[in-house]
């Protein structure tokens, strides 16, 4: 082995936001392996104190914007929580539309323009050959999926990204039934490119199988606003008990905070809520698919995006039958049963589990808020993979461009979303000697 | 000389889009009116560099920059003055852009909540001040809104088109 100091720096690409790699190689072994996110602070806990707590959902929606819905939907669950508001069943259903909506829009994102190159040895997704028959119907595919979600969303929750019509206690709009009709229709026309992309990532055979500990908000049926917090080890805790459970780990030179569950690192995310839940998807959903589910449970963290796949056609299909089971109409927003109090708002992310929790003085002032997102849970488990990626690599004599390539195509089947921040995944290998491309 | 004329390339605006410190709303935008107009985009753009969409990206001449994001720590002015003097034409994209709100409310915090950020503030090696983008560079046209507004979006997109001379 090579002891020759080499250092590198590149972007990571087709993710959210800004992250850091830094690789110290000595002896063929990886001595250390920091996965820091970069992403400049925004400091929003802090923003939101001394605020109204009614803009505050709006403002937090600002952390992220391919989750924004998500941050609002979970600060609107938590501010509700903290006043003793009770939502009603319309307003429960249009939250379920809205985070419905963002996962197709989300997760299409995500596997079509992020994803799939890597399938297809491309760059980017507009690369694909519109003249040749299985790509043309790939574009096609991606764009029609998108478009369904962004839909959805803008319909239900006003708009796509930063949605307008969700409240604390209620929504302000409701649909027309033309629009409900339409949307039915747009949802029904998608669903066999939704089929389609569940038969794309099945037949992937990227593989990369590790043990570790997976969590989710996990409900019955599956949603993503309901239920327990469970893990594969037994665990059942409710949300207003998370922050008893997970340990904030510093991480010096990353901007985001990282967690442990019981001391060990964990995983959420779709590949997460279908190994722990995909007995309680959509009953329309797992008759279209049976043999694809018996992949989960799955230790294979690519099966991330054949979770995400599988997502697509259960909001599909559950949007539908709400969308048909609801007669919208009008409804005032529900006020608070007290001034004062403390929530917590737990919701399933595109990306996993996401905790807010707010404060609110009597004067309807927020005293303060702390808020635990999906990739900050996912860092010190990509931070070992990249580690452990980088050691069964050197051995085949890889070049400087293969690693980066390889670390860039895991790190995407996480699908981290460091939007805050930073652009650039700083790639630092030292202490070995890499061929020349 | 072959009968038939010899079909010449199609012209391309080159593009370059940058992220500095924001929620990315405005890329999300960009990618959702990508739905309807892929097929366009695709013969009109050639995107030099645009982290979200590829991993080949380069920092070369550029007709038009979109800039989306405040500007927090040096390096961020650093590659914002990098891309000013790359690009022919540069468009403020977004409130964090253009305003420098949200991304730099730091800027507004009272003494307490200065006091409280202050070791990130230094450990980061953040700016004293959080700056928009006209803080830094000279822009020529902005899209506000958080997230963009999409009108006047696709208004710049049509006019670096025909001031480039990609479409007549």
């Amino acid at each position: 082995m090579h002891t020759v100091d080499l250092s590198l720096n590149a972007e990571l690409t087709k993710v959210e936001g800004a992250a850091m790699l830094d690789v110290q190689i000595r002896g063929g072994k990886v001595q250390s392996c920091k996965f820091g996110i970069t992403e400049s602070k925004r400091f929003y806990t802090q923003a939101i104190r001394g605020k109204p707590y009614r803009g505050v959902p709006a403002l937090l929606a600002r952390i992220c914007g391919t989750c924004s819905n998500a941050h609002l939907i979970c600060s609107i669950e938590a501010c509700e929580h903290a006043l003793g508001i009770v939502p009603t069943p319309q307003s429960m259903a249009m939250k379920k539309l809205t985070m419905a909506g963002l996962n197709i829009r989300d997760h299409a994102l995500h596997l079509y323009l992020f994803a799939l190159p890597d399938m297809w040895g491309k760059d980017n997704f507009l690369s694909f050959d519109e003249n040749d028959p299985e790509q043309h119907q790939i574009l096609h595919d991606a764009f029609d999926i998108k478009a369904a979600g962004n839909k959805l969303s803008i319909v239900i929750a006003g708009r796509s990204v930063h949605a307008i019509n969700p409240m604390v206690g209620g929504f302000l709009n409701v649909p027309t039934k033309e629009q409900v009709e339409d949307l039915i229709h747009t949802l029904e026309h998608v669903r066999p490119a939704v089929l389609r992309t569940i038969d794309r990532f099945a037949k992937c055979d990227f593989r990369f199988d590790r043990k570790t500990h997976f969590m989710a908000l996990v409900a019955n049926p599956f949603n993503y606003l309901d239920g327990h917090i469970i893990s594969d080890q037994g665990d059942y805790i409710s949300e207003t008990e998370y922050r008893d459970h997970l340990e904030h780990v510093v991480i010096p030179y990353s901007q985001a905070s990282g967690y442990s569950f019981k001391g060990k690192s964990y995983m959420v995310g779709a590949l997460a809520r279908l190994n722990l839940s995909k007995d309680t998807l959509n009953a329309k959903t797992k008759a279209s698919i049976p043999t694809v589910l018996t992949r989960f449970p799955s230790t294979n963290i690519y099966d991330n995006n054949l979770a995400q796949a599988i997502e697509l056609l259960h909001c599909v299909d559950e949007s539908i039958e709400i969308l048909q089971a609801t007669k919208f109409k009008k409804e005032p927003l529900v006020t608070p049963a007290h001034p004062s109090g403390t929530g917590i708002g737990v919701v399933e992310a595109p990306r996993g589990t996401l905790y807010h929790k707010v404060t609110i003085g009597p004067d309807g002032m927020v005293v303060e808020g702390d808020i635990i997102v999906p990739t900050g849970q996912n860092q010190i488990n990509i931070e070992q993979d990249m580690a452990r990626l980088v050691e069964e690599l050197l051995p085949k004599d890889p070049t400087a461009d293969q690693i980066q390539h390889e670390i860039e195509k895991l790190i995407r089947a996480y699908d981290p979303c460091m939007s805050c921040a930073s652009h650039f995944l700083k790639l630092k290998l030292s202490g070995v000697q890499l061929r020349s491309a | 000389m072959p009968d038939t004329p010899v079909q010449t390339p199609q012209k391309k605006l080159r593009v370059g889009w940058f992220t500095f410190s924001c929620c990315e709303d405005s890329t999300v935008i960009f990618t959702e009116l990508m739905n309807e107009r892929w097929e366009l985009w695709k013969k009109l753009f050639d995107f030099r560099h645009a982290r979200v969409l590829q991993s080949n990206n380069v920092m070369d001449q550029m007709d038009v920059a979109f800039i989306e994001g405040a500007l927090n720590t040096p390096s961020h002015v650093a590659k914002a003055k990098e891309i000013r003097k790359l690009a022919t034409m540069v468009v403020a994209i977004g409130a964090c852009a253009c305003t420098g709100l949200p991304s730099t409310q730091r800027n507004t915090f009272n003494a307490e909540q200065q006091a409280a950020i202050k070791p990130l503030v230094e450990k980061f090696d953040f700016l004293p001040k959080g700056q928009k983008l006209a803080e830094a560079i000279t822009v020529d046209a902005m899209v506000p809104g958080c997230p963009m507004d999409e009108k006047k979006f696709l208004a710049i997109i049509d006019l670096a088109l025909k001031k480039f001379g990609i479409v007549a």
